[in-house]
């Protein structure tokens, strides 16, 4: 019953990197920008949450201006620095976005501090739910489970059957055919790089109880979350979430359970050092065997 | 034959590092000797990066992971009581050569955003390991025992000995790189950056060369890596962290990429800027957070850049 548990750990860490991952490879695919300021609007809404939560006593209050202040503070970097790069290269891109990350976590040390803040679950969600006859889950960590695939159908739904969603799709195809056909692509990309900082948002008020909030918790989920985007291929939302289960799934099952299944094989001293090591290791070994096979991930977008 | 303004200008910094030693004990500011010894480390990790950026185009975001293989190769040795530097070095530029094999050899595959993403998260995986090896000290790191010996050729226990040494290593590689560059093998890597079908056309395999380059500059940072670890007789994962790579490229950039000089001049520019900022408050990265930001819009060529370049190819 500790593997299912640990499964459900899985999926709930994995629909975590699907919220960000989305965000990311949307505003990939449509822009063509490398974001790697994504992870601190992720730690921006984790610090909103968890103060607004201290201020009103109200959780759900504290969500919704949480998310509400991450997007504002997404659509402002938007206009006055991601704006310019577009149309830049990917190393500018990715310099550019790298010295945002250091203001936004030197910016959050000066207001929070360094040290790690950390805030509870509210009453009304921290008791556990009954998965299967014998096995209690938390309430929480379900409830971030069901939030996670909801955004997720809602999401395919905002792509394949609204127009707006046709935009983005023709965006990611053929920006200047977009842009010449006489949509207004400035808005549609303020409109979707705020869609993207309010999923980053939303993943990362869901993660303020459960994980450390701290100056720096965004790039310890950004990494993982690009590996999910190359696993899956850039630009595609159903490979990022194929990405996300999958990696989800195969790290917190391999720290879980690697060490003692090399236990059984090893010495326990080696095992004892090994299986930790390897556990770390394994969704970075995992996107390098997928990649061996296909450079392009397992949903290439034709990028 | 008229020098060129880059050249002098390489040729009067050069001098300059050399005096560095001299004018430390002149003012009695040792602190200066450690300071530029460590800006000449990087200086060595830049160009090493330039190699494959600058030429290469390849954008590589993990380039603290030749350091840090450099840096534990040493560290390794060191702990199960292997203190001849000859062998700490040797075994230091073929691990970090093999390592960059094995990652370039999967990355050079893709391109584009692929690779920048691959190559970070490949760095990330060694950050990992280096944290969960324990007997290695693990997150905490551990103590150098000594510094490498090389057999009374040279004494690294002695600042001075130990600075020019560095600086050697930098002239050195920084003449290996002047011949990479302009060789027949550089010439290739120039090609398939600027247009890798037209190279292919004409009858190169380009990812045999750039997967060459690579590895070359992987070694280049390895040996960085094993000075790194000798200067601050400490070993941590700490070397292999991600900002470290931002921090590596950033150089590149502010000096001027595609140049020799170019990663030197961003090495100590930005050293000594973050020394400086450092000193007014703790908070320095919020100032150069957003001086990154600028510099990539506005200052792309970089310092170095800002020289006229000589008339001829250079």
């Amino acid at each position: 019953m500790l593997v299912l548990e640990q499964a459900l750990n899985g999926l709930q860490y994995g629909v975590m990197l699907f919220l960000m991952a989305a965000g990311l490879t949307l505003v990939f695919g449509i822009m063509n920008l490398v974001n790697l300021a994504h992870g601190s609007l992720y730690m921006v809404g984790a610090y909103l949450a968890t103060t607004f939560y201290a201020w009103t006593g109200s959780f759900l209050l504290a969500v919704v201006l949480a998310l509400l202040g991450t997007l504002g503070v997404g659509v402002l970097v938007e206009l006055i620095a991601l704006r310019t790069l577009y149309e830049r290269d990917h190393l500018d891109q990715v310099l550019a976005t790298f010295g945002l990350i250091l203001f936004f976590n030197e910016l959050i040390a000066i207001v929070w501090g360094r040290a790690a803040l950390y805030t509870s679950v509210p009453v009304w969600l921290s008791g556990h739910v009954l998965v299967l006859p014998g096995v209690q889950y938390p309430v929480y960590r379900a409830l971030i489970i069901g939030v996670g695939l909801l955004v997720a159908a809602l999401l395919w739904a905002l792509v394949t059957r609204t127009r707006v969603g046709m935009l983005i799709r023709a965006g990611a195809s053929n920006r200047a055919m977009v842009g010449a056909l006489g949509v207004n692509i400035r808005l549609l990309y303020t409109l979707v790089f705020g869609l993207g900082a309010a999923l980053a948002g939303l993943a990362g008020l869901l993660a303020g109880p459960i994980y450390a909030v701290q100056p720096g918790m965004g790039e310890q989920i950004l990494i993982p979350v690009f590996v999910v985007i190359v696993i899956g291929g850039i630009g595609s939302i159903r490979g990022a979430f194929v990405g996300a289960v999958v990696v989800g799934m195969v790290d917190t099952l391999g720290r879980a359970f690697l060490k003692p299944l090399l236990a059984t094989v090893l010495r326990p001293s080696a095992a004892e050092s090994a299986g930790p090591a390897l556990a770390s290791m394994l969704m970075y070994l995992l996107m390098a065997a997928v990649l061996a096979f296909r450079p392009q991930g397992l949903f290439p977008t034709g990028r | 034959m008229r020098a060129s303004p880059r050249a002098i200008a390489v040729g009067a910094g050069l001098v300059a590092l050399a005096l560095v030693p001299l004018a430390a004990s002149a003012l009695n500011q040792p602190f200066y000797l450690d300071h530029f010894r460590r800006i000449m480390i990087f200086a060595l990790a830049a160009l090493s990066l330039d190699l494959i950026l600058g030429y290469g185009g390849m954008v590589s975001f993990g380039h603290a992971a030749y350091l840090g293989i450099g840096a534990y190769a040493v560290g390794i040795l060191t702990h199960h009581g292997v203190h001849n530097g000859f062998v700490q070095w040797g075994v230091a530029i073929a691990a970090s050569a093999l390592v960059a094999l094995g990652i370039g050899a999967v990355s050079i595959r893709t391109s584009g955003v692929y690779f920048i993403m691959i190559t970070l998260a490949f760095t990330q995986m060694l950050y990992y390991l280096g944290i969960s090896i324990a007997q290695y000290g693990g997150d905490d790191g551990m103590r150098l025992a000594a510094r490498s010996q090389f057999g009374g050729l040279v004494d690294l226990r002695d600042g001075v000995t130990f600075y020019y040494l560095v600086l050697a290593v930098l002239v050195l590689c920084l003449l290996l790189s002047h011949r990479f560059v302009n060789a027949r093998f550089g010439m290739v890597v120039r090609a398939a950056r600027s247009n890798e079908a037209r190279a292919r056309a004409i009858g190169f395999w380009p990812y045999r060369y750039k997967l060459g380059a690579f590895v070359i500059a992987g070694a280049m940072c390895g040996v960085a890596g094993a000075l790194l670890v000798n200067h601050t007789e400490y070993l941590t994962p700490e070397f292999m962290h991600w900002t470290r790579s931002g921090e590596i490229m950033f150089m590149v950039i502010l000096g001027g990429m595609g140049t020799l000089a170019g990663p030197i001049v961003g090495a100590v520019v930005l050293l000594l800027l973050e020394d400086v900022l450092s000193g007014w408050t703790v908070h320095w990265q919020i100032i150069l957070g957003p001086f990154l930001v600028l510099v990539v819009l506005f200052a792309k060529r970089g310092l170095f850049g800002l020289l006229p370049r000589p008339s001829s190819h250079g």
